[in-house]
């Protein structure tokens, strides 16, 4: 068992497999529209715990508010399409973009604001946005929500299911590479030391914002993905406890840590779906859950994976240095 | 090069920094030293401007440096090292020296998220130099090594490492040997001369290690509570009375044993 994890630790291998899973799981299902959705659920989830760990997890930025996020992407994908009746492939990146700019308004006192009063900050955003949905009846139907008219693109369910499947794909690498650039280091460096990142020309504000703005745009993505899955979006979608779960799936997945925002995600989606038939234990496993990971794998869930470090080229070299280095013998 | 000018700063009615003024001429090693709270670090901290002082000027090159945010002193060539090593912890050695580089890195979002060639190039290309700086530092064979699992040695050498990565033109060095053993200041010691000597860099150091200071200075400066009380080259520094007084306390010709 313990070497099947470990080999799953591989990052082709473990990423082959998923695919593979992916392409066949509507066969697997049936083409059952409850499973279809619960999967792509799990990808708007993987979405946004992927941005949200981009700002926590990698730039130590605290955000309670995530699911606030994921409201104003549903709701500009079923304004612009209904409304405006724009097509899919406008209205969806607008979504991304108009999301973006609220993360931004977001993101700007985040520049003043640290640790608890940002959490507060944000807390406020995320209890928010579900208030306006319901008061601003005129451009969001109020409580009775509003519908999103279905793109024409695509013919049957599976085929959208498909586009969803590859747009997840596709964001994972998109922000993966994100995090492996120079923005990517940027951000570690302001969460480890802001006097440091300063020293070296991190621009403090502007990269603190960036951050606001790219992970809110992801989500706003996101939003939109469920707004068009599901046909509909009422002010009850994503409340605050939304929020907390996206956090929750963070911290059980791993922080700062990439396959273990989609594991956290993954976990925490799929849960539901077992436990929803008996009221109320959904909540209690999922505190469970966070409660002894927290206390046995504080690192997350991702720790007890072997995923490897990049070690393609980059520790060969290194290793033929080391040879180099033993016989000089390099201690100090 | 760097020149401070009647320089003051205050924080309330505390004067941290009183009247300093020195100059730290081009391709030399110039030493701050002091007793502890004389304020060398707040000079530092004028100079990477996290304080900004609250009368007189700092000119580098000419340019006067009052005017930059934080951020942008890198650019105009002044990189640090800090007193009690702030290095990004959860980063491997590697990553804290690329990130060492920012400054000069194509950071254009689009091009970063898609992988484009650009990027791939510009990262090797940072790969590279960070391995020539851990050669220069011999701590190439810890590469890969999360900086947080480093002895307190080798986090200095990542730290002055980083400070190098950018090419700047002046490096500010805050206690480099600070709760290091001889052989490891030793190592330091030989370090700072390369940096001054095969690589022309010029050199703001402080440091409480008398013979580090002694052993690598061109020029000293002493202060003591925030003001300047000698300057010279090491020789006359460590035979000037005044000195002596500061550091040793006050000398009474007239002491009597009771």
């Amino acid at each position: 068992m313990i070497l099947m994890l470990k080999q799953l630790g591989n990052k082709r291998i473990a990423l082959g497999i998923l695919i593979v899973c992916m392409l066949f799981y509507p066969f697997s299902v049936g083409y059952s529209s409850y499973f279809l959705t619960l999967f792509v659920i799990t990808c708007i989830y993987v979405i946004t715990s992927l941005s949200l760990n981009l700002l926590v997890g990698y730039g130590g930025q605290i955000s309670v508010g995530q699911a606030g996020f994921l409201s104003v992407g549903s709701y500009s994908v079923a304004i612009l399409s209904t409304k405006l009746g724009l097509p899919f492939l406008v209205v969806l990146p607008l979504a991304g973009i108009i999301t973006a700019l609220i993360g931004l308004l977001i993101g700007l006192p985040a520049v003043r604001l640290k640790g608890h009063f940002l959490a507060v900050a944000t807390l406020g955003f995320g209890l928010s946005v579900p208030q306006i949905a319901l008061k601003w009846d005129k451009l969001t139907g109020g409580f009775s929500g509003l519908s999103v008219t279905p793109s024409s693109l695509f013919a049957s369910e599976t085929q959208l299911f498909y586009f969803f499947v590859f747009l997840t794909v596709l964001i994972i690498w998109l922000i993966n590479n994100i995090v492996k650039s120079s923005i990517g280091r940027a951000f570690i460096a302001i969460r480890d030391s802001e006097v440091a990142a300063q020293a070296i020309g991190i621009n403090l504000s502007f990269y603190k914002t960036t951050m606001f703005v790219i992970s809110s745009f992801f989500t706003g993505i996101a939003g939109g993905i469920y707004g068009y899955w599901v046909g509909f979006v009422s002010p009850n979608d994503f409340v605050i406890t939304n929020s907390f779960l996206i956090l929750a799936m963070i911290v059980v997945g791993g922080l700062a840590s990439i396959p273990g925002s989609i594991i956290g995600a993954l976990l925490f989606s799929i849960i539901p779906h077992f436990t929803d038939s008996y009221v109320g234990i959904t909540n209690i496993v999922i505190g469970v859950a966070v409660v002894l990971i927290i206390l046995f794998k504080p690192k997350g869930m991702v720790s007890m994976f072997n995923f490897k470090r990049n070690k393609s080229e980059k520790t060969k070299k290194n290793e033929l240095l080391l040879k180099e280095e033993g016989n000089r013998g390099v201690n100090i | 090069m760097l020149t401070f000018n009647d320089v003051t700063v205050q924080f309330g009615g505390l004067t941290a920094v009183d009247n300093l003024s020195f100059e730290v001429p081009e391709g030399s090693i110039y030493s701050i030293i002091g007793p502890n709270g004389a304020g060398k670090t707040t000079v530092f901290n004028c100079i990477s401007r996290f304080y900004t002082p609250a009368k007189g000027s700092i000119k580098f090159c000419g340019d006067e440096i009052t005017k930059y945010k934080p951020h942008q002193i890198i650019n105009i060539g002044i990189a640090r090292s800090f007193q009690n090593v702030e290095l990004f912890s959860k980063m491997t050695v590697l990553e804290n020296l690329l990130t060492g580089l920012h400054p000069k890195l194509r950071k254009n979002i689009f091009a970063i998220s898609l992988n484009l060639p650009t990027v791939k190039r510009s990262e090797e290309d940072s790969r590279k130099k960070a391995f020539e700086v851990m050669e220069l530092l011999k701590i190439t064979h810890l590469a890969d090594e999360q900086v947080s699992n480093l002895s307190f040695g080798f986090q200095k050498m990542v730290d002055i490492g980083r400070a190098i990565m950018a090419d700047p033109k002046l490096i500010l060095l805050d206690e480099p040997v600070a709760g290091m053993n001889p052989i490891e200041t030793e190592k330091i010691s030989q370090l700072i001369l390369n940096l001054k000597n095969e690589m022309n860099y010029t050199v703001l150091l402080i440091e409480h290690d008398m013979s580090l200071v002694m052993k690598v200075s061109d020029a000293v400066t002493v202060m003591n509570f925030g003001k300047k009380i000698s300057e010279g080259t090491p020789k006359d520094i460590q035979n000037d009375p005044v000195v002596i007084e500061a550091y040793l306390g006050e000398v009474n010709l007239h002491a009597e044993v009771k």
